[in-house]
């Protein structure tokens, strides 16, 4: 075994290793987005966006026994 | 001996510019179409939702769902109706959170997403509200 093949194994044991830790670092999950996202999708979904969230809503069109 | 001189610099500019950005992305996507009418959806039924919340007979699970948690809180006429409610709600919630997912090329992500639903429906909720804590029992916000 030449020392030029000793060096490219290890060249490519290197890559290697770099290529794993880039797809680890980009399988990451945001937590800190998902969070952002989850309060925007809460906000629409239960209609908070005017601060005051401890508020019952009014039943306006009674919803009765709508079947 | 050159080439691999060469691969090893060509793999650290890619090792270092993709997570770059990853991280400039600080916002997840949730502005694509089935996502909107997921939330539509979701928005109209909780206008139903709401009174079974405050009075104690839904609450919310750890996992990111509702669940029936006092069935004699709902006359048994309705019951049939409020089971098809949490059902529907539950169906739209586990397709809220796959779609996010995939809207952020991570399909691996939905349980993440779930997680994170799962905690801040809770903490989000109105007083009075029930949910599920860590060990499963109900509590009252």
């Amino acid at each position: 075994m030449t020392a030029e093949t000793i060096l490219n194994r290890a060249a490519l044991l290197a890559a290697g290793l770099m290529l794993a830790s880039c797809v680890t670092i980009n399988i990451y999950f945001p937590a800190a987005a998902a969070e952002k996202a989850a309060d925007r999708i809460i906000d629409e979904v239960w209609q908070l966006k005017d601060g005051t969230s401890p508020q019952v809503k009014q039943p306006e069109a009674a919803p009765g026994e709508a079947k | 001996m050159r080439t691999a001189t060469f691969m090893i610099a060509a793999l650290a500019a890619v090792a270092f510019a993709l997570p770059q950005a990853a991280v400039g992305q600080a916002n997840l996507e949730i502005n694509t179409p089935a996502i909107n009418a997921l939330q539509r959806s979701m928005q109209q039924r909780h206008t139903q939702l709401a009174p079974l919340y405050s009075s104690g007979a839904v609450g919310f699970t750890r996992d990111g769902n509702v669940a029936l948690r006092d069935a004699k809180a709902v006359p048994l006429a309705q019951r049939q109706q409020v089971n098809a409610l949490i059902a529907a709600e539950n169906q739209d919630r586990a397709a809220l959170y796959r779609e996010i997912a995939r809207a952020n090329g991570h399909p691996e992500w939905e349980p993440d997403i779930r997680a994170t639903f799962a905690q801040r429906w809770i903490s989000r909720a109105q007083p009075g509200w029930y949910y599920q804590n860590a060990s499963g029992q109900w509590v009252r916000k």
